[in-house]
């Protein structure tokens, strides 16, 4: 029991949606005089699920719906989630911005969080007082920035500069310093929000590093929100999944990622096309879905993964040499690669195709089908084709951050 | 059994309401760094990359002076008894900056600092404090100003007499101050819903100043428009400015019950300003 640093317990937070201005005063008041009752808040009872693709029937939102979660001393727990799952408002609760509407967070260390690098950097000041300001913003006393100042200088690269006001800075130099500073936080909790996304790529691996360090080696607790799956898969050892506003799944990081990919696809209905049947056609195709080794619908996939293409065929030909052509396509619709195999059936049948895991470098496909009888005509050719997105997670192709990286993984040998 | 046990040594909670009053010292005193950093960029960045540096905080004030004495004293013909006129301005404008430098520096704290506000957590009431602080150096600066014409005045022979009370001029100052963070506070809180006060306070201070004695005695408005009188009598400002001359310059009153009401007033008026800034600063991110 000692070792739980941070617990959650019914989060919830309430936002009001549209303009504050007009009936703002008039619902205050409510609230108000409820309150003064001793009656609940009438505002709180109503409200829709978080999910902005929806239209709502109440101008009250939950954007975080009974948030419950502890965090172990020294663990690195990732929370990922689509855009406005909530991930930012959980960070936001939990770094002391904004107050949940209900619940508590109880909390056993100092939390620092970092939801942007640079907060409150003053243009008109030097590098080395915007050290100290930012510093003292983030929760370090004096003493403790004076004792790292050169470590900070060191590691931001900007010993040159450091006395130079920083609007004089290019805007890398800025971020470079103020990671800088949050590097060097000591606090028992971390927050992090996607501060990676700045900087380039050999800066963004400094940093994965220099957090790798700080949970590693440091023993400390940190809260980590990204979209970088790369950053995540490093860093963390425990997900959380969120989805509208509530918690999807909690466990290990390779489980929450295969769920993050699940839940990311599933209401999008990217992956499955269903084509409307045409008894014109002697020969058919019906359905193609992506799957992933569990039966799963998904439409991206990490590249250490297989994956299944579940295509469902019709024929009623009995032409012999009918067969089916598979392609994966660039995102230009150009061909990469083609695979055939003929239609040894009549009915409805369907076949599943397994991609094996790491041929495909993590990169964006279309699936293309077609039904044809070789040189002699073209049955069936649907143009609403099926999109395949491959995600990178350790592929040695990225790592210097090359946008350029080809399509497949061939066993290559070098000599001299 | 096991639960209560271990609800004690968490070191702090997060919840949806705050105690009302409850100024937390402890955690005030751990960002005392901050507090201070806050007050060196208010202050340097202000004559950062101009000429004159902080001889600016001069100008201001001398200029208003001047036309003050030129305006109500030599066209208006409000008689300062035998203090020199632009001395006896010199004082209630000094005076009187500070107080509305802390309002309009506090009144948009939230607004101004919404950015860092949304981003990183430290006591918001640190903000407020810096202002006050740092205004009350440029004070400092231009009181020098004061003492300096006020010896002019005395080597040129005017009939300056130097009170005992002055020693009690700083907490005169302390609460000037106290007034300017408790209203700023309060403006602040409401300005994140009701952006309709930012409006209001630029005006409001010019028409507050005309009620302060500023640039007249207090018994004068009493004497000449006694139907308004009673308006000037009930502004806590009025009796700092009054009082802090009566320190200066040995001129006017000194009203015990007065300064026993500014006294009520600013605790007040402080309680009242940090509830509601408490209040606001938990979750005004969302609607500001």
């Amino acid at each position: 029991m000692k070792d739980i640093i941070l617990k959650a317990e019914n989060i919830s937070k309430q936002y009001r949606l549209g303009q504050v201005g007009t009936g703002t005063l008039t619902h205050d008041i409510n609230r108000w005089w409820h309150q003064i009752r001793g009656k609940e808040n009438p505002y709180l009872k109503i409200g829709d699920t978080n999910d902005r693709s929806t239209k709502g029937n109440s101008d009250y939102v939950w954007a975080l719906q009974d948030i419950n979660f502890e965090v172990k001393r020294g663990e690195v727990l990732g929370i990922i989630g689509k855009n406005g799952a909530g991930k930012s408002t959980l960070l936001k609760i939990l770094s002391k911005v904004t107050a949940p509407t209900t619940g508590t967070i109880k909390c056993r260390g100092r939390i620092a969080s970092l939801l942007e690098v640079g907060t409150g950097f003053n243009g008109e000041m030097t590098g080395r007082e915007n050290i100290f300001l930012n510093g003292a913003i983030l929760g370090m006393t004096k003493k403790e920035i004076a004792s790292k100042l050169d470590e900070i200088i060191d590691f931001s690269g900007c010993e040159r500069y450091i006395d130079t006001p920083v609007k004089r800075y290019s805007s890398g130099m800025t971020v470079r310093l103020a990671f800088a500073v949050a590097a060097f936080l000591e606090p028992e909790v971390l927050v992090v929000d996607e501060v990676l996304a700045v900087g380039d790529a050999e800066f963004q691996k400094k940093a994965i590093g220099k957090m790798q360090d700080i949970s590693k080696s440091g023993g400390r607790t940190v809260l980590f929100v990204s979209h970088n799956m790369v950053a995540v898969k490093q860093l963390c050892n425990r997900g959380i999944v969120m989805e509208h506003g509530k918690v999807k799944y909690d466990g290990n990081i390779d489980d929450a990622l295969a769920k993050y990919l699940e839940i990311n696809s599933g209401d999008e209905n990217s992956h499955k096309i269903i084509y409307k049947v045409d008894e014109s056609k002697e020969a058919q195709i019906l359905s193609v879905e992506l799957r992933n080794e569990n039966e799963h619908e998904i439409t991206e996939f990490f590249t250490d993964q297989d994956i299944y293409i579940h295509i469902t065929l019709r024929n009623n030909s009995y032409e012999e040499n009918l067969r089916l052509n598979f392609s994966i396509l660039d995102k230009y619709e150009n061909l990469i690669f083609i695979n055939r195999r003929a239609l040894d059936f009549t009915g409805v049948k369907k076949w599943i195709l397994k991609v094996p895991n790491n041929a495909l470098i993590a990169n964006t496909y279309i699936i293309g089908l077609a039904l044809d009888i070789p040189k002699i005509k073209l049955l069936d050719f649907p143009q609403n084709k099926l999109g395949l997105n491959i995600i990178n997670l350790t592929q040695e192709e990225f790592k210097d951050g090359d946008v350029e990286n080809g399509f497949f993984k061939i066993p290559v040998e070098w000599k001299m | 059994m096991n639960n209560t046990e271990n609800n004690k040594d968490w070191l702090f909670e997060i919840t949806p309401k705050n105690n009302f009053f409850s100024l937390n010292f402890k955690e005030i005193w751990q960002y005392r760094d901050l507090l201070l950093l806050f007050v060196k960029r208010d202050v340097i960045t202000v004559y950062k990359q101009t000429v004159l540096g902080p001889l600016w905080y001069l100008i201001q004030p001398l200029f208003t002076s001047v036309t003050f004495t030129i305006i109500f004293n030599n066209v208006a013909g409000i008689n300062t008894g035998t203090i020199p006129p632009f001395l006896f301005n010199l004082a209630g404008v000094t005076v009187w900056n500070y107080f509305t430098a802390c309002l309009t520096g506090t009144s948009d704290t939230f607004k101004a600092n919404a950015n860092i506000f949304g981003k990183v957590y430290f006591p918001r009431i640190i903000t407020p404090l810096s202002v006050v602080i740092s205004n009350l150096i440029k004070f400092g600066i231009q009181f020098f100003i004061f003492v300096f014409f006020y010896i002019f005045y005395y080597i040129k022979g005017a009939n300056l007499t130097l009170n005992g009370l002055v020693v009690f001029f700083p907490i005169l100052i302390a609460f000037m101050g106290i007034l300017g963070l408790a209203l700023g506070m309060l403006i602040s809180s409401m300005v994140t819903k009701y952006r309709d006060l930012s409006h209001l306070i630029g005006f409001g201070i010019q028409l507050l100043m005309y009620l302060s004695a500023v640039m007249y005695p207090m018994e004068l408005i009493k004497d000449k428009l006694p139907q308004f009188g009673w308006l000037v009598s009930y502004n806590p400002l009025a009796y700092i400015i009054e009082t802090s001359r009566y320190l200066l310059l040995s001129t006017g009153n000194i009203s015990v019950l007065g300064l026993l009401y500014t006294l009520v007033i600013t605790i007040v008026l402080f309680l009242i300003g940090l509830l509601v800034f408490n209040k606001t600063e938990k979750s005004f991110i969302d609607t500001v």
